[in-house]
């Protein structure tokens, strides 16, 4: 059977990767292609890259980065951020990315994710969703989780599935940063309603998160960025947690 | 000179890197001079079966294709594989290169398709040369699937079914998944394949 995924994230903003997506307090932590290719060594499963650029050179410079990722990088690999258009997903599968995470612009302009899904497959479109606790629901945020658009998060995902999405990359505003553990009851109910493989992302601060979120719903993979970056775990040490636990992981 | 076979069907770069670590030049090229030059021919891609041949067809390639794995070790990767058999059956009846009998339907499983992710290998007629893959984790992304004879499968996956995973007829070979994306396993992979294929030149059937 199919593994469960572990995947390091990497925000990359002009170039660099970086911690936080906040201007304050921003910090350069090193080359994106060499970070992702050290991760791929020692374990990553994928990796996913999110470029938080400002500027049109940052995003370029991304298209750069993707060519050479898809030269020295063993892994399959995601890139997400700023991704508007479908000549954006055309030009970032063209230099190599294996896949394409579409987030606001796929809910302001759905048809983005049936277009790239006919053209390019399914297997290559991951729809992300930054959901956010209301009531008794979740609803869709978009500008880096600040900005509430109303719809449902869990309708959205099976609409999101319905156009040709082929994986839902799921983070909770609500745990992301708090690092006590992913969003259980969030990433339960979108595993639930989609038959599309689910990442969790968002509230990792020990290795144990993973196999906690990997027993207690039907997730495909789970995310992490700041307890990989800043060296606390490595994602060998996730693995053998993970190992230990019974979980069915690719050994690191 | 490994040739890698250039026909507008996905990005290949890290096919290259991964035969350049292993101390090879590559070319990426559909010159039919280069590929008779080549020591061995790498067949990849990604996409429809049926647009591939179509693809293969407009560049004159087929023929010369079938020539060449007469001669030389061949290797064809994801929808490359598939590409050995006779026929698919992925948007309407098409011919692949017959160099290995059987043929590419749909797989048939309750579980989601695509199969994509990391897929566990079982070593298949007690192959020795593979036997140290026994379990080991590969990257999958297909729809489709081989249907051959057990005589031609070096590993298989499960995925609610038997899906082929490595092919081999003679020095002619396939892999469903992505080597150049299975981390050091994929690369070693690669290598077992380089090395079969020097000792053994058996003749395809």
């Amino acid at each position: 059977m199919i593994a469960k995924r572990i995947i390091p994230c990497l925000d990359v903003k002009e170039g660099k990767v970086v911690k936080g997506t906040n201007f304050v307090g921003l910090r350069e932590l090193g080359d994106p292609v060499e970070m992702a290719s050290n991760y791929s060594k020692t374990g990553a499963d994928e990796i996913i890259f999110l470029d938080i650029s400002a500027t049109n050179e940052g995003r370029q410079t991304m298209v750069e980065i993707v060519k050479q990722t898809a030269e020295q990088v063993f892994v399959p690999f995601t890139v997400g951020g700023g991704v508007r258009t479908i000549d954006d997903v055309t030009r970032l599968l063209q230099a190599g990315a294996d896949k394409v995470a579409m987030n606001s612009a796929a809910v302001n302009n759905p048809q983005l994710i049936t277009e790239a899904s006919d053209r390019f497959g399914a297997q290559c479109v991951v729809v992300a969703i930054d959901a956010k606790r209301v009531g008794e629901k979740w609803h869709v945020m978009t500008h880096g989780g600040t900005k509430d658009t109303d719809l449902d998060a869990i309708e959205w995902a099976k609409e999101a599935e319905k156009r040709g999405a082929g994986e839902i990359l799921l983070t909770s505003v609500d745990t992301d940063g708090v690092k006590d553990g992913f969003d259980i009851t969030l990433t339960e109910a979108v595993v639930h309603a989609v038959r599309i493989p689910v990442i969790a992302s968002g509230g990792v601060g020990k290795p144990e998160h993973f196999p906690e979120v990997f027993k207690k719903t039907d997730v495909s993979a789970g995310l992490a960025a700041s307890i990989f970056h800043e060296n606390t775990f490595t994602v060998k040490q996730v693995k053998d947690v993970c190992i230990n636990q019974g979980v069915n992981i690719r050994e690191a | 000179m490994i040739a890698i076979v250039d026909y507008g069907m996905g990005n290949v770069a890290s096919v290259r890197t991964a035969f350049e670590q292993l101390g090879y030049e590559v070319e990426i090229t559909d010159s039919i001079d280069r590929l008779e030059a080549a020591s061995h021919i790498i067949l990849p891609g990604v996409g429809s079966f049926q647009a591939a041949v179509q693809e293969i067809q407009e560049r004159n390639l087929a023929e010369p294709l079938r020539k060449l794995a007469q001669e030389k070790p061949f290797l064809g990767i994801c929808l490359g594989m598939q590409l050995l058999f006779d026929k698919g059956y992925e948007n309407g009846v098409s011919d692949g290169l017959g160099l290995i009998p059987g043929e590419v339907t749909r797989i048939e499983t309750t579980y989601i398709l695509p199969h994509i992710g990391w897929n566990q290998l079982q070593i298949e007629n007690d192959n020795q040369a593979f036997a140290a893959f026994q379990e080991k984790h590969v990257y999958f992304v297909h729809s489709f699937q081989a249907r051959t004879a057990q005589k031609y499968l070096v590993a298989t996956a499960d995925y609610g079914t038997q899906v082929p995973g490595i092919v081999q007829n003679g020095h002619v070979y396939g892999m469903q998944f992505h080597p150049e994306k299975s981390g050091e396993v994929g690369v070693e992979l690669l290598k077992v394949f380089l090395e079969e294929t020097k000792s053994d030149r058996r003749q395809i059937v």
